[in-house]
């Protein structure tokens, strides 16, 4: 029974808490309230008041009268959650069986995966706050990310139907469109911080201030007001290419619903369909996650100070340890909050304006970047 | 004749989006701003806020069936009400007036009147048509029930709704 002194219990134990903590008290809960905000912040946006009176309906359980308590419509996730799981679990006869019911999930595990390497906290009980450290951190991300197309375009070919269809094949033209510009647009970033690790990204950030506002450190030099314009033009075009990624408006043309009826989850009921739903703002959030890890210094705070792997034993430390996840989080929503404002704002794109964004202006504004970057690194110390 | 659409002349500012995309997101913004601050109107809350006090002297809620002053029912089941309804709703079993009743002159009156609320359409043809100025359209409009059957308002039910009316033509006062 040797073996078992080699197997680090230690790691899994903690990896798997942390696992635990991330998907099931923090991003499933955001990623329902994120919902809940998207249709609340689109009915303040256009005068309206959104779903604001979603109480418990005790009755159904054999009280007298429903429980009278003004929440401001926050049981309403609970209500749409209950809501998809009593539905009809309709699969239609015509539709490829074993791709119909693989594409959801392959919707929803890829936007989850990639939360695995986003450091969302310094140290919490002498745990870094991140459930795999791993050293190819960004690489991951987008790797995994575009497994993510493989669950729309599924569900667009096994459905058997014209607009889902058409939805799988607009979104595998418009995924690698954008998938490039994504990558270059992070290439300068990753020369700046001269690491794939993302935790190494934050803890660069943390010494040099953060790399869109590089005076949260307190200090100003030549070399960063220099590389402030590059790293701007490529958190406009990160930016940009994560809302095409993430399939939201005013990218939105795999599922748009004036002309695919709903795209690529028209055939889609029940909780297959909510699985496509939860998986489109896990993905909002692990994208909200990389944005702010790589240009927004992650969970670091200016003036707050930073806990060690010792220190967060204490009750002082692992109160630092909450506060920089709360920051973590505060900033990802924030950015959700933006990504709301935006589809609520801008028309979609026609096609074919969508394909020339992405190859002749973003591509090479990205590309050019690249060059700009390293300009400024090799020449200005 | 095919003919070419002019396409405008984008400036440069124009042609690059985002000062137009940062334009409409001040407009979102403004928009989202005013609502928070509450200084855009919105409509009435329907449950907790009512129109009911607003309503107009001619509003046609349901039909209601009325009372004179001294506590007579001024239907006299003639069932012109019952013929003209374009949907059928109402239904009449005429009855008569017992003769030692203090009412007899007008010798009859509904055993049963109902009306079927999941037929009516409000059209006001049954209150024209009333000889006797028996049934009203009151101000009720929130007629609810949870079968057909809780929809139909039975006599009992349109007197409650309709109360009394004052005569206006006192042609079946009962005896001095």
């Amino acid at each position: 029974m040797d073996f078992l002194n080699d197997i680090p219990w230690l790691l899994i134990l903690s990896s798997v808490a942390k696992t635990l903590f991330l998907i099931f008290l923090v991003v499933l809960p955001l990623v329902s309230y994120t919902v809940y905000a998207e249709r609340r912040v689109s009915a303040l946006i256009q005068d309206r008041l959104g779903p604001n009176r979603t109480g418990f309906p005790t009755s159904l359980l054999g009280f007298k009268t429903d429980l009278q308590l003004y929440l401001g419509g926050l049981g309403q996730p609970v209500a749409d959650a209950v809501k998809f799981l009593l539905k009809e679990e309709f699969t239609p006869g015509h539709v490829n069986k074993v791709y119909f019911w693989m594409a959801p999930v392959l919707a929803m595990v890829p936007a989850l995966s990639t939360l695995a390497v986003l450091p969302f906290g310094n140290y919490m009980f002498g745990q870094k706050m991140v459930v795999a450290d791993v050293n190819v951190g960004i690489l991951y991300v987008f790797a995994i990310a575009s497994v993510g197309v493989y669950g729309i375009v599924l569900a667009g070919w096994s459905s058997n139907s014209k607009y889902p269809f058409l939805g799988g094949i607009r979104s595998t033209s418009q995924m690698i469109s954008y998938e490039l510009s994504l990558g270059l647009s992070a290439v300068p970033v990753l020369m700046i911080i001269g690491d794939l690790n993302l935790s190494e990204a934050i803890r660069y950030q943390v010494e040099n201030g953060w790399l869109l506002l590089p005076f949260t450190d307190g200090k100003l030099t030549l070399r960063e007001i220099l590389l402030w314009f590059p790293v701007f033009i490529s958190f406009v075009v990160f930016t940009i290419s994560m809302f095409a990624e993430t399939n939201r408006l005013p990218f939105d043309l795999p599922e748009s619903e004036t002309e695919l009826v709903a795209g690529y989850h028209t055939e889609y009921s029940s909780m297959k369909f909510a699985l496509f739903f939860l998986g489109e703002y896990a993905a909002m959030i692990a994208g909200s996650s990389l944005i702010v890890v790589l240009f927004l210094g992650g969970w670091h705070l200016p003036f707050l100070p930073i806990n060690t792997s010792e220190t967060s034993l204490t009750l002082a430390g692992s109160l630092l340890g909450l506060i920089h996840i709360t920051v973590f989080f505060a900033k990802v929503v924030v950015l959700l909050l933006c990504f709301i404002w935006v589809r609520w704002t801008l028309p979609r794109f026609r096609f074919d304006q969508l394909m020339k964004l992405g190859w002749l202006y973003l591509f090479e504004i990205a590309l050019v970047n690249i060059f700009i970057t390293a300009a400024v690194i090799a020449f200005v110390k | 004749m095919a003919y070419t659409v002019r396409r405008p002349n984008l400036t440069f500012w124009e042609k690059l989006y985002l000062p137009n995309i940062v334009a409409g997101l001040a407009i979102t913004f403004k928009h989202l701003r005013k609502m928070l601050a509450g200084e855009t109107k919105i409509v009435m809350q329907y449950p907790e806020e009512k129109w009911d006090a607003h309503l107009p002297e001619y509003y046609r809620g349901a039909p209601t069936l009325v009372m004179d002053e001294h506590g007579r029912e001024k239907c006299v089941s003639c069932q012109l009400c019952e013929f003209i309804c374009p949907p059928r709703a109402i239904r009449i079993t005429p009855g008569s007036v017992p003769n030692d009743s203090q009412f007899a002159k007008a010798e009859k009156a509904p055993e049963a009147f109902d009306i079927d609320m999941a037929r009516c359409i409000y059209c006001g043809l049954c209150e024209e048509v009333c000889p006797e100025q028996a049934i009203f359209l009151r101000k009720d409009y929130a007629v609810t029930g949870e079968s057909r059957a809780d929809m139909v308002h039975h006599k009992t039910k349109l007197y409650e709704l309709g109360g009394t009316m004052p005569d206006l033509v006192h042609k079946w006062n009962p005896e001095k």
